[in-house]
Formats: structure tokens, C-alpha cells, sequence
């Protein structure tokens, strides 16, 4: 176990305390212990800044027969991900412990008990090396988000918020993990990195099961990160308190799917359908989230939307600079992913923590109801502006520059001549262009509806105010690093990005990275300028668009398919079930025998297993004759008596007969046993049925008696045939007889001449020991239900 | 004879289970103790019948039949012994407390 294994645990260490500092300090609110975790893990993290070498995975064995190792990989790529989720998620409980008050009946210890476990789940996934240790953790963050969207889980809507990520992101998963199983089917191994070294040595595997791999995976991934049509789910997912909206929802686990591309780009990338199918779900994703972003009326539904946008964006770039493993032209794209990947945790996160404090202190979030509040909430009004603008892509912010990047990367997809790009390529400029137009729109709308116009403080729950320092520190942070890294952003590049860009594209040339404001008047610049100038003209011209019904409908129409699906399912469900469970015990049988009846015949029938032998059989005395005929003749006449003494002593005739059979089989033990346990069984009959009611005629109808009928000759037929063959097939089977064991040692090791009872009390005693608890258990249970004494109507 | 057996176990396996298929919960309880019996005959048949002496090293046979099918089938008459007077016993006390012995009527709960 190395430090960054305890890394990983300390988050669930750390939740497994909560409840106790939860307790027992009830005063101090619960966030300030939980605090200090990700802090310090920050603060570790950042010493591996700037990462130069290349670290060797740190392995902890867990089932290292079927290689599942809990192995640590801390790469680029890994890094970044981690600060993210460990400086975000500083930030964010530093927020939460001002957005949510410490009151008696708000359950602290779950919020932040479900909050740690989703950060150290996240951490395991950004760092593990181990596919099915990624695939836990990747379930862990699922059920983490689940939980934490159902936080407040009296409301309706938050509950179907849960039921509603779990379901899509935990399919997606299972996907994945299929996914996994065939990339280890084809390489022999779950670690990542040795999965890549697979592929970059061999040319000769399994080629029938990649692209099957690749689509699972990116299911998988899709799911998780909203691609569509899988993005209906983060909608919903902000009923979420909004601390939570902004770490998982935006800044890191929605990004857990880009991460998985980014990681797999060195299986994967390279070869056309990976291009294709990342390049054309991420194109659509980035202009489906902005046209719905801006039919939204709740801040918090644009940021969703926005969100599901922006990572649709990411996701092209990374389809896109998948091109380079074949054309260096297309580096760009990987650049300006992995920089827009950072710079939108620090918007969109300083941007929800503003909706938060606008929610917070005004009791709404609509923007019908919002406005005026620039003059009353200056320093919220300066963050918004700061994070809408570079979320808008303007300079000097962040936004802009991996705006400007992302139009290059787009540019320079058009100049590849491979994957028939030049057929359909330039198609990626015109939707970049067109999605980011609507990006300004919705970015406008939020910025003008919410702070210019009229303050209506009657439409409002709350007198609106300014709100505390506590509640403003985290966004303006983040606020601050986006004018940072605006200004300067070379601060990451050589630290961070390049080496998370060295992880994504392993073989290729050494990356050199140089990010700066002014290219001169390039075609990027004239894009931008055309998306202000036309998405001005929109937002002015809003009205008119507003009337179109295309805007009234504020719900994605794909949500239909979902309920719809989700209904069908429960219906299919309830029917398969009531079809199925009659309650009847009849019925229950019935399916027993029959399936074995199948399966037997259908076995019969494969392996041509059918034999007879009537040669090999040992003579038959005449009294043998006689016994059977009188043993066979009483189990069929069994059915058809109606009087129940007569039955049990049909019963027992059967019994008895069958303990002569044993006689006559050389079989004195069985004889003796089965005499012994006939008549006990008899009396015990006897005495029961004096209480029970006459047997009655059954009152089946024909069909009904029918199909019993052939059920039970049917099972009787089968295991005649299976005795049959088992009987002709005996000689011919190859196996030592086992019991020329017992026959040989009764003796000398067990001081026995009874070889029968040697066998049940020596060489497999234990088996009788358990045979003496199992009689101990049948006589505790007739006790008790003998000595209970049950009400008429009341459950036994 | 090892033919006849098998015969005779198919018979006792269909009786056992068109019994088991009944509505009377007794007659249920009667099939489950014949489905018993035709295994332990079938078990029995299948180790092979009349080949040596009874495996009794005192008789000094040359050759003993097969002792451990016989040692298995004795757990098992044992153990069926046990099962069976415990469901004995439930169905009893399912009769006193519901008054009726017919799975029909037996069927769902109180909380449906």
C-alpha cells in the first residue's frame, strides 16, 4: 500500500467518522471536519506538479489470479483529474457548509457521508489502472450521485431525479464492464496501461471483438457524461442541492466519461469509427444542449443544459484529436480539450455556486421572476459576469482562449484527408459555429434576465440581499482563476496539460504547448466576432422566437421515450410476475418438472445420449414377479383412493414392499432402516390424518387433469430413459469404481465388517454428523409448530 | 430384473408426481414420500443388482455389492424421514389455523 492507495481510502475512511463528529459535536456544522480532507489531498496532489517522468503503475494484489489488482496509475491525465475533484471539492464543502444550515431535523451526516464516499470513488476511478477496480468505483460515484440527488428525498421530483441517473449511468456501466471483459478477452489483462502496451506491440488479436469493446465502452461513457440521447438524465439530476450540482454535475463526475476517452484514446484512437462516432455525438450533444439551454426558464436547468453542451464539445475535441495518431494537424483538438476541460470546472462551477447564492437569497431561480439584482448583489453580480463571459468565449477569459482553440481544432478536422473526412467534414465548423451562437444566447439571457431589469420583490419569497463571505469565498476563487488563467494561461500549460496530453497520446511527438490571446485576424477570431454579433441579433429578437411552440416545451421531448420506456417496463413486469406467481403451489410444480423435463429431453437430444441394453440384465426369480406386480399395482390405484386411511396404508404397503426389494437386492441395512422408518412413518400418518379431513375427489376441470396427466408421465417416461441409458452406458464409461476402496479398507482401517456402516460412521462421518443436525433441526422445528398455537386469520 | 426395476420406478416417479400436482395438500405430502422411494429404488437399480454377496466382510464372499450406494440411499431414507414429518406437521398445523386443506383455497396472504 503506497500513499496514494490511502489517497484513494481516506475519503471512505473519513465517511465511516461522520456520523460520530455528526453526533457528538452537533453545534459545529459537520462540513468544517469533512474540510480538511480534500485540502490536504489537494495540497499532496499538487506536489507531483509539474510531472515530467513517467510513473510506474504502484500495485496492492486483490484477486491476482484472474489479475484484478488494486493497482495505482498517476499519470497526466490522472492528475489533472484528481486536483480537479480534490480543489473543486474543497471548494464545494467549503460552500455547502454555508449553503445548507446546520438546522436540527437536515441530515448533515448523510450529505456529507455520501459526498465523501462519491469523492473517493471518483479519485479510485482517476486513478486506478485496474479495469474492474475502475468499473467498481465508476458504480460507486453512480450510486454516490443517487444518493445525493435524493438528498432532500420527501420531494417527488428528487426521487425521480435519482431513479432516473441511476438507471441510465448504471446501465451504461454494465455496458462498460462488458466492454472491459472483452478488451481482456483479447489482451489477457485488466491494466489499462498494459492493455495499451497490447495493442502498440501486437498486431495479431481477436479483431472480431474490438469494435464490440470500443462501442460498450463508449456506451459507458456516454451515459455517464451525458452524451446524447443519455443526457436527459443531468436535467433532472438538479434537484440536487446545489453544491452537489456543482462537483459532480458539472466539474467532475459528468466528466468521468471524457476521462474514460481520454484514457482509451491510445486503444481506441486512431482508427475511423472511433473518430466518427466520438466527433458526431459530441457535435450533436454541443448543439442539442444549447438550443434546450435556451427554452429553460429555472438558471439551474440553462446550467444543465450548458453543461450537457460543453461536454458534448469536449467529447468532439477528443474525436477529433483522435485523428493524430495519423495526422499531427489534429494535436490541436487534444489541447484544446483537455485546457476546456479545466477551464469549464472553474466557469461552470463559479457559475453554480452563483445560481446557488441567487437561489439562496432570493427563494427562486426562475428568470420570469428574477432581475434587477446587480445593484443588490454586487460582488454575485462581478462573479456571474466573470464566469458568463468566458463561458460565452470572450477575452480576456479563459473561456475565450479554449473557445479560439476549439474553432482551430474544428478548422483543422477539415484539412484531414483520412476517414472520408474530406466528404463530410466541413460540416464541424457550421455546428461549432451554430452551437456556440446559442451558447452566447443562453449566456446573455442569463446574465440579462437575472441581474438588469426590473427588481420584482414581489414575486419573490425572500427580501433579496448580498449574501455572507462564507457563501461568496468559493466562487470567487474560482471566479479569480478564471481571470488567471485567462491572463496567463502558460500557467498550465507545460505543468498540467502537456503531461495529461502526453498520457492521451503516448507514441506520438513531443507536444509543445503555447497558449496566447492574439493570433492575428484568423479565421477563429472572425468566427467569434460572428457568433457575438449574430447572437446578439437573436437575443434581441428573442420575443418573436419565444412564440415559436418549439419553446414553449421546456422538457426534453426524449424524456417521453424514457417514461414511456419506464412505465412499459414496470407493465411488462407486473404482467410476466402475475402470469408467473398464481400462488398455487400446483403451478410452482408444474414449472419445476416441466423445465426439468425440457432441459433432460434437450440434453438427451445434443449429446445423442439415448441407450438401451437389454443383454447385460440379471435373471428374474419368480417371486421377484410377484412383489413387483403387487408394489406396482398399489401405487397406481394411490390416485384414485378417496378414503385417507386407505391411502396412507397404500403408502406404507409400498414402503414395506419396497424394504423385501431391499432384501432381495443384498441390501440388509436398507432393509432394516427402511422397515424401521415405514413403520414409524405409518403411525406418524396415522395420528396426523385422524385430524385432517377426508380426502376429496378432485375437482379439476378435464384440461386441467389432462395436462397433469402428461406432466407426470412425462417426468415418469424421462427418468425411464435416463435409466435406461445411465444403465446401458455404465460399461462403457472409463471411471475406476470407487467402491472397491471400501470393500478393501473396512477392515483394516475402520475395524468394520459392516462396510455399510463403516461408510456412514467413519469414512464419511461428517457427512452423517450433518445428517444427525439436519433430523435435530426437522424435530426442534415440529416441536415449535407443534406447541404453536396459531389465531384463525393470522399469519403463520 | 434391472429392466423390470427401471419400469417400476417410472411408474412409482409418474404416480409421485401427478400426486404432487393435486390440489389436496395431503396428497402432496404422500407424493413427496413416493418420489422418495422410486429415487431410492432407482439408486439402488443403477449400482447394479445381485452382484456379489451383502457387503458384510463376514461372509466371506468373493465378490460384495456396491456398499456405497447403499450408505448414501440410507442417509438419504433417514433424512427424507425427517423432512417428512415436518411437513406432516406443518400441514397440520396449516389445516387447524385455516381450516382447509386445499392448496386452492390455501392460495395468497393476508396482506394481498
Amino acid at each position: 500500500m503506497s500513499t496514494l492507495h490511502f489517497l484513494v481510502l481516506a475519503p471512505f475512511i473519513m465517511a465511516v467518522f461522520i456520523p460520530f463528529f455528526y453526533k457528538w459535536f452537533r453545534q459545529i456544522h459537520t462540513g468544517w471536519f469533512v474540510l480538511a480532507l480534500p485540502v490536504i489531498l489537494f495540497i499532496y496532489l499538487i506536489q507531483y506538479l509539474p510531472m515530467n517522468e513517467t510513473p510506474e503503475p504502484l500495485v496492492v494484489p486483490w484477486v491476482p489470479s484472474v489479475g484484478i489488482n488494486f493497482s495505482i496509475y498517476l499519470d497526466g491525465l490522472s492528475l489533472l483529474f484528481a486536483l480537479l475533484i480534490t480543489g473543486i471539492g474543497a471548494l464545494v464543502v467549503l460552500y455547502s457548509i454555508y449553503y445548507i444550515a446546520n438546522k436540527k431535523d437536515e441530515p448533515l451526516n448523510n450529505f456529507y457521508v455520501y459526498l465523501l464516499m462519491f469523492m473517493g470513488a471518483m479519485l479510485g476511478v482517476v486513478l486506478s489502472d485496474n479495469l474492474i477496480v475502475i468499473y467498481v468505483f465508476w458504480e460507486l460515484t453512480s450510486l454516490a450521485s443517487s444518493l445525493l440527488i435524493a438528498y432532500w428525498f420527501h420531494k417527488d421530483k428528487s426521487k425521480y431525479g435519482a431513479q432516473k441517473s441511476m438507471l441510465i449511468t448504471v446501465s451504461g456501466g454494465f455496458a462498460m464492464l462488458a466492454g472491459f471483459c472483452l478488451l481482456y478477452i483479447m489482451t489477457g489483462t485488466f491494466s489499462i496501461q498494459g492493455i495499451i502496451e497490447f495493442f502498440a506491440s501486437n498486431a495479431v488479436f481477436n479483431e472480431a471483438l474490438f469494435i464490440p469493446a470500443m462501442l460498450l465502452i463508449l456506451l459507458g461513457a456516454f451515459t455517464k457524461s451525458a452524451q446524447f440521447p443519455f443526457h436527459i438524465w443531468l436535467p433532472d439530476a438538479m434537484e440536487a442541492p446545489t453544491p452537489v450540482s456543482a462537483y459532480l454535475h458539472s466539474a467532475t463526475m459528468v466528466k468521468a466519461g471524457i476521462y474514460l476517452v481520454a484514457r482509451f484514446t491510445p486503444v481506441f484512437g486512431g482508427i475511423p469509427e472511433w473518430f466518427w462516432i466520438i466527433t458526431s455525438f459530441g457535435l450533436l450533444t454541443l448543439i442539442w444542449g444549447s438550443i434546450s439551454a435556451i427554452r429553460q426558464t429555472d438558471l439551474k436547468a440553462i446550467l444543465a443544459f450548458s453543461t450537457i453542451s460543453q461536454l458534448g464539445l469536449i467529447m468532439a475535441l477528443l474525436g477529433i484529436g483522435s485523428a493524430s495518431f495519423i495526422d499531427h494537424i489534429a494535436e490541436v483538438a487534444i489541447i484544446a480539450a483537455v485546457f476546456h476541460l479545466i477551464n469549464h470546472a472553474t466557469f461552470k462551477g463559479s457559475l453554480f455556486m452563483v445560481v446557488g447564492i441567487v437561489d439562496h437569497e432570493t427563494g427562486t431561480r426562475d428568470i420570469r421572476k428574477l432581475g434587477g439584482l446587480m445593484a443588490i448583489m454586487p460582488v454575485t453580480f462581478t462573479i456571474s459576469i466573470i464566469g458568463i463571459a468566458s463561458m460565452a468565449g470572450l477575452p480576456p477569459f479563459n473561456g475565450f482562449l479554449s473557445k479560439e482553440m476549439f474553432f482551430t481544432g474544428v478548422l483543422n478536422a477539415t484539412a484531414l484527408d483520412i476517414f472520408n473526412v474530406q466528404a463530410l467534414g466541413f460540416i464541424f465548423p457550421i455546428v461549432a459555429w451554430i452551437a456556440s451562437v446559442f451558447t452566447f444566447v443562453y449566456c446573455m439571457i442569463m446574465f440579462f434576465k437575472t441581474f438588469t431589469g426590473k427588481y420584482q420583490p414581489e414575486k419573490l419569497e425572500k427580501k433579496a440581499h448580498e449574501a455572507p463571505i462564507g457563501l461568496l469565498l468559493s466562487p470567487i476563487i474560482l471566479a479569480s482563476l478564471v481571470v488567471i488563467f485567462g491572463l496567463f494561461p502558460n500557467l498550465l500549460s507545460n505543468s498540467i496539460i502537456v503531461p495529461a496530453i502526453q498520457s492521451i497520446l503516448p507514441y506520438g511527438p513531443e507536444t509543445y504547448v503555447n497558449i496566447y490571446h492574439w493570433h492575428g485576424l484568423n479565421t477563429e477570431l472572425l468566427m467569434t466576432v460572428g457568433v457575438v454579433l449574430f447572437g446578439s441579433l437573436v437575443f434581441l429578437n428573442l420575443k418573436h422566437w419565444q412564440e415559436a411552440t418549439f419553446f414553449l416545451r421546456e422538457r426534453d421531448p426524449l424524456n417521453r421515450l424514457y417514461d414511456g420506456g419506464l412505465e412499459g417496463l414496470v407493465t411488462v413486469s407486473k404482467g410476466v410476475t402475475n402470469v408467473q406467481l398464481t400462488g398455487l403451489l400446483r403451478d410452482y410444480f408444474a414449472y419445476t418438472i416441466v423445465f426439468m423435463i425440457l432441459l433432460l429431453g434437450w440434453t438427451f437430444f445434443r449429446f445423442d445420449a439415448l441407450a438401451f441394453d437389454f443383454i447385460n440384465v440379471s435373471e428374474i426369480s419368480p417371486y421377484l414377479w410377484i412383489i413387483t406386480g403387487v408394489l406396482i399395482v398399489t401405487t397406481i390405484s394411490i390416485p384414485f383412493i378417496q378414503h385417507r386411511i386407505t391411502a396412507v396404508i397404500a403408502v406404507g404397503v409400498v414402503g414395506f414392499l419396497l424394504a423385501l426389494l431391499f432384501v432381495v437386492f443384498r441390501a440388509p441395512d436398507l432393509a432394516l432402516t427402511q422397515l424401521l422408518v415405514e413403520t414409524v412413518m405409518v403411525i406418524l400418518f396415522l395420528l396426523v390424518f385422524y385430524h385432517l379431513p377426508e380426502l376429496r375427489k378432485e375437482k379439476f376441470k378435464p384440461v386441467f387433469k389432462m395436462t397433469n396427466l402428461v406432466i407426470s408421465i412425462g417426468m415418469g417416461l424421462m427418468v425411464t430413459l435416463i435409466a435406461f441409458s445411465a444403465h446401458a452406458m455404465r460399461h462403457d464409461v472409463n471411471f475406476d469404481v470407487i467402491s472397491q476402496f471400501f470393500v478393501e479398507h473396512s477392515k483394516p482401517l475402520a475395524g468394520g465388517y459392516n462396510m455399510v456402516n463403516v461408510i456412514l460412521v467413519d469414512f464419511r462421518a461428517l457427512d452423517t454428523l450433518l445428517e444427525v443436525l439436519v433430523l435435530g433441526i426437522a424435530a426442534l422445528g415440529i416441536v415449535a409448530l407443534v406447541k404453536l398455537k396459531v389465531k384463525e386469520g393470522s399469519d403463520v | 430384473m434391472e429392466i423390470l426395476m427401471i419400469l417400476t420406478v417410472g411408474v412409482i416417479v409418474s404416480v409421485s408426481t401427478y400426486l404432487i400436482l393435486t390440489k389436496s395438500l395431503l396428497r402432496v405430502v404422500l407424493g413427496l414420500v413416493m418420489l422418495a422411494h422410486g429415487a431410492h429404488l432407482l439408486f439402488l437399480t443403477m449400482a447394479g443388482l445381485k452382484e456379489g454377496a451383502p457387503p458384510l466382510l463376514g461372509e466371506y464372499a468373493s465378490s460384495y455389492a456396491d456398499p456405497l450406494p447403499q450408505a448414501l440411499i440410507l442417509t438419504a431414507i433417514v433424512i427424507g424421514f425427517g423432512v417428512t414429518a415436518f411437513l406432516l406437521v406443518l400441514s397440520y398445523q396449516t389445516y387447524k389455523a385455516h381450516k382447509t386443506d386445499d392448496l386452492d383455497e390455501l392460495r395468497g396472504s393476508a396482506d394481498e
